[in-house]
């Protein structure tokens, strides 16, 4: 991560290393999550969502979602969903399904309350 | 001929359609994000745009990952959003300008900006959030709109020089539009925020007012940047600077910033806002 605080200027930045706790939803995970987030860009639609609620397992097997990737759902396992090439913004609409907002998912993510996980962001304004 | 008036910049978050929903203006938690928004509604009143071009990206509501495009713009007569799946309300339906639509897409295609142009097309939270903040009151939307996807959800994304040069080949496509039209240039989303992996909620406070300083007069230094460093000084979603760039290259020359604001947080963003007047 870079430090950024307290400096005036913001170079840009040389290209290779990896973005601590980042990870880019490229060509390689849109091909591997593809089932996952086709999946959950069909929560768009109320009734596709009351159908995912009467057999979550029925619903996702449906999609052709692999193994590993029923199991993260099964286990509302974010980081697990993202692993196996979830997107965020698709995945936000599963999240929506059992009324876990941004704030929910990202405590989730990080290991701490979501009290805790508003305090931080809050903290990051001073 | 058809005049650019001026650029906003601002965030586009659900949390402020949800809040705008919930009439949550006077709670404390979004009151100062809300009240920045004033002066720049009293701007919109007495300049009256005619046109406003929406710079935004679509987040898996009228694209999904079978057909991405990088660059894309309506073509229709209205425009309606939908259920995104977290409970955004349905709005009335946002009246378009197909002809002008068209004639942007002839310019930026002479220009070498070819576009996936939409007859059809769903709009999302990254443009109603905007509308809804800039024109919360107006019993129908006073203006026609022309909304302008850019995809920042599955790499590649365009990188900041090619959205910098893509806004100053609108903004010249805009003013050889025939008819009088005053036209406000909207870009959205933004400012630092993380919401996947375990860094979910980076938010980079020094970085988002450095680019709203440098913006104004010096957005070249911006354009510099690749997607990979967006991300490393803003987050995942840090990217979505790239809309302000689109704004700020069609502004040209000649700028004057009547308004700027940010606010830390808004859920889990580093919320922007500007306000730039093109000169006359």
């Amino acid at each position: 991560m870079p430090q950024t605080r307290n400096t005036p200027t913001f170079e840009p930045l040389i290209d290779s290393r990896e973005i601590w706790g980042t990870t880019l939803f490229d060509g390689a995970a849109a091909q591997r999550g593809y089932a996952l987030n086709k999946m959950c860009f069909s929560f768009n639609d109320a009734a596709n969502r009351a159908a995912f609620l009467r057999d979550e397992d029925a619903y996702c097997r449906s999609f052709g979602l692999d193994d590993e990737q029923r199991e993260a759902v099964r286990r509302r396992d974010v980081l697990a969903m993202i692993a196996a090439g979830g997107n965020i913004y698709y995945l936000a609409k599963l999240a929506g399904i059992f009324g876990f907002n941004v704030q929910d998912v990202g405590a989730q993510q990080t290991g701490v309350s979501v009290e805790e996980f508003r305090a931080r962001l809050s903290a990051a304004g001073g | 001929m058809a005049r650019i008036i001026g650029g906003i910049g601002t965030s586009h978050i659900p949390a402020i359609g949800l809040a705008m929903a919930r009439k949550q203006f006077e709670e404390p938690y979004w009151k100062p994000f809300f009240d920045a928004y004033r002066p720049v509604r009293a701007w919109l009143e007495a300049e009256r745009p005619t046109v406003a071009v929406v710079v935004y990206n679509d987040h898996g509501l009228n694209f999904f990952l079978d057909k991405m495009p990088t660059f894309a713009i309506g073509a229709a007569n209205e425009y309606r959003n939908s259920d995104e799946g977290w409970g955004l309300p349905t709005l009335r339906p946002f009246p378009g300008n197909a002809a002008m639509s068209w004639h942007l897409i002839e310019s930026l295609a002479a220009a070498d900006f070819d576009l996936t142009t939409c007859q059809e097309m769903l709009v999302d939270h990254g443009f109603v959030v905007p509308m809804q903040l800039l024109w919360p009151d107006a019993a129908a939307w006073p203006v026609r709109v022309i909304p302008i996807h850019v995809n920042t959800v599955q790499h590649p994304l365009p990188s900041p020089a090619r959205c910098l040069k893509f806004g100053q080949v609108l903004g010249q496509a805009i003013e050889s539009w025939p008819a009088n039209d005053r036209v406000v240039v909207l870009g959205t989303g933004g400012l630092s925020h993380q919401l996947d992996g375990r860094r979910a909620g980076f938010i980079n406070k020094p970085f988002d007012l450095y680019c709203l300083e440098k913006i104004v007069d010096e957005p070249e230094l911006l354009a510099r940047y690749s997607i990979r460093d967006l991300i490393a000084y803003a987050g995942t979603q840090g990217p979505e600077l790239v809309q302000w760039l689109i704004m700020r290259g069609a502004l040209g020359s000649g700028v004057r910033r009547l308004e700027s604001n940010y606010h830390v947080p808004i859920s889990n963003t580093g919320s922007g806002m500007l306000l730039l007047e093109k000169a006359a």
